[in-house]
């Protein structure tokens, strides 16, 4: 940060810092790739930024908040407002599509496109969800709750191994 | 007239005949009903981590405690600033906003660490033990059956703050619905053995899910938009499916029609005081404690 004074050119340095902070759970992931970074704006000379929870009850909210504040601070900016913003309600369709494939390439099967399970009939068959290890559809679902609440449990029938996937939301 | 509009209305503070506080408390009782049934559920679910019968099973029901847990943070934050507004408002007055004891100012954490049972709004039914398995999962499922059409309900109020923690909420609750409805006709329609527990299940839980559709004053008072009682029958019907998917009695054959009430207005079974006697050792007996 050169003046004190924010402008045009500090917003692109704040969004440049912004996109260095990461998920605590999912350390390959930014903010910006998971889709919960909504909004960056100054007004009156205050930093406003808005986030979204994941899930209610994200216990990687708080600290996600803090390494927001970290990293400004650092680089020298005051006046920092963090608000969560709960409406809309986050979704998977929100992730980015580079976001995707570094979870992908980090062991994590990426939300499919569709939010096709979100309200399926009691039983009914899981949709296929492809390995991330061996790339194999042969897969079943182990548990519809996973390490973190916003991952569902499968195993790979080919490889056997198993995997988290990121449940579509 | 609607208690969200009456807030943000013109009318002075300090005339007596509208005080804002009247509708504020009856906003404030809604929230803390709202958090504190979240809340004391979440505690409840939490007992099973560590002892679920499987590993994937353990992790399924504490996941649910956490999706309920940050419901109840949403619910007492949002409680805790309309609190903290009528105060502020009313400061004159001599009646004190229910902050926790002693306290001037409300917070999350007050609220859920520093009430005493008479003070907590919680549905009966979620301080019930944990029981069995399957007693738990009974709970769950005609809690989260109820709290699934109540939501629905809430996303269409006009207090923007309560709509939007209903609508992320909303989505993590169909999720339990599932989860739940399925373990319901797993062990309904199990072995003789687990028939027999969810049927003494049952016969336990049954009488404290009258209380969902009986509004307290509060409830009537804070014009929540639609009428508790409305949601009676899309349960039953949604209950009356599960149940015989999974052999159990139909809710219309059920022997005793007696439902117990007074959580909404604090009256408690025996079992709030001791919930509350672990969950809160820590700031009594270590105020302010922090991590």
């Amino acid at each position: 940060m050169e003046s004190n004074i924010l402008n045009e050119n500090s917003l692109i340095e704040i969004r440049q810092l912004l996109s260095t902070v990461c998920d605590p759970e999912i350390p390959v992931l930014t903010i910006a790739d998971l889709g919960i970074l909504r909004e960056v704006k100054i007004v009156d000379q205050t930093i406003e930024i808005n986030i979204t929870p994941t899930y209610t009850g994200c216990p990687a909210m708080d600290m996600i908040t803090i390494n927001i504040r970290l990293a400004l601070i650092e680089h020298g900016y005051k006046n920092i407002l963090i608000k969560s913003i709960l409406s809309p309600a986050w979704t998977t369709d929100w992730m980015t599509e580079a976001g995707k494939e570094k979870l992908k390439a980090y062991g994590i099967a990426p939300p499919n496109a569709t939010p096709s399970v979100c309200e399926p009939k009691l039983f009914a068959e899981a949709e296929a969800i492809q390995c991330p290890l061996c790339n194999s559809w042969h897969t079943n679902l182990v548990s519809q709750f996973g390490s973190t609440a916003c991952k569902a449990l499968y195993q790979c029938e080919d490889c056997l191994e198993p995997f988290d996937y990121f449940k579509c939301h | 007239m609607n208690i969200f509009n009456a807030i943000n209305s013109d009318e002075s503070p300090n005339d007596a005949t509208s005080s804002p506080n009247h509708h504020s408390n009856n906003k404030e009782a809604l929230l803390l009903h709202l958090a504190d049934t979240t809340l004391i559920l979440s505690q409840r679910n939490t007992a099973w981590c560590g002892h679920g019968p499987i590993l994937e099973q353990d992790i399924a029901i504490t996941n649910i405690s956490l999706d309920l847990l940050g419901q109840a943070r949403n619910f007492y934050q949002y409680a805790a600033r309309v609190i903290n507004e009528a105060t502020a408002l009313n400061s004159s007055t001599a009646e004190i906003a229910n902050t926790g004891e002693g306290l001037k100012e409300a917070s999350e954490d007050s609220l859920a660490y520093l009430r005493t049972e008479r003070a907590f709004k919680n549905l009966l039914l979620v301080e019930q033990p944990n029981g069995d398995w399957g007693q738990t999962i009974l709970r769950q499922y005609l809690f989260s059956q109820f709290q699934y059409l109540l939501y629905q309900q809430l996303q269409q109020s006009n207090d923007q703050q309560l709509a939007a923690i209903a609508e992320k909420a909303i989505k993590e609750v169909i999720y339990h619905v599932r989860w739940s409805s399925e373990w319901v006709i797993r062990l309904g329609d199990g072995t003789p053995e687990s028939h027999a527990r969810m049927q003494l299940a049952l016969d336990e839980l049954w009488p404290y899910t009258g209380e969902f559709f009986m509004p307290a004053e509060f409830e009537n008072k804070a014009s929540i938009g639609f009428e508790l009682d409305s949601l009676k029958q899309p349960w039953l019907e949604k209950v009356s499916e599960l149940f015989e998917a999974a052999t159990l009695p139909s809710p219309n054959s059920m022997k005793s029609t007696f439902m117990q009430t007074g959580g909404k207005t604090g009256n408690h079974s025996e079992q709030l005081g001791f919930i509350l006697a672990e969950m809160q050792y820590l700031q009594r007996t270590y105020p302010n404690s922090v991590w």
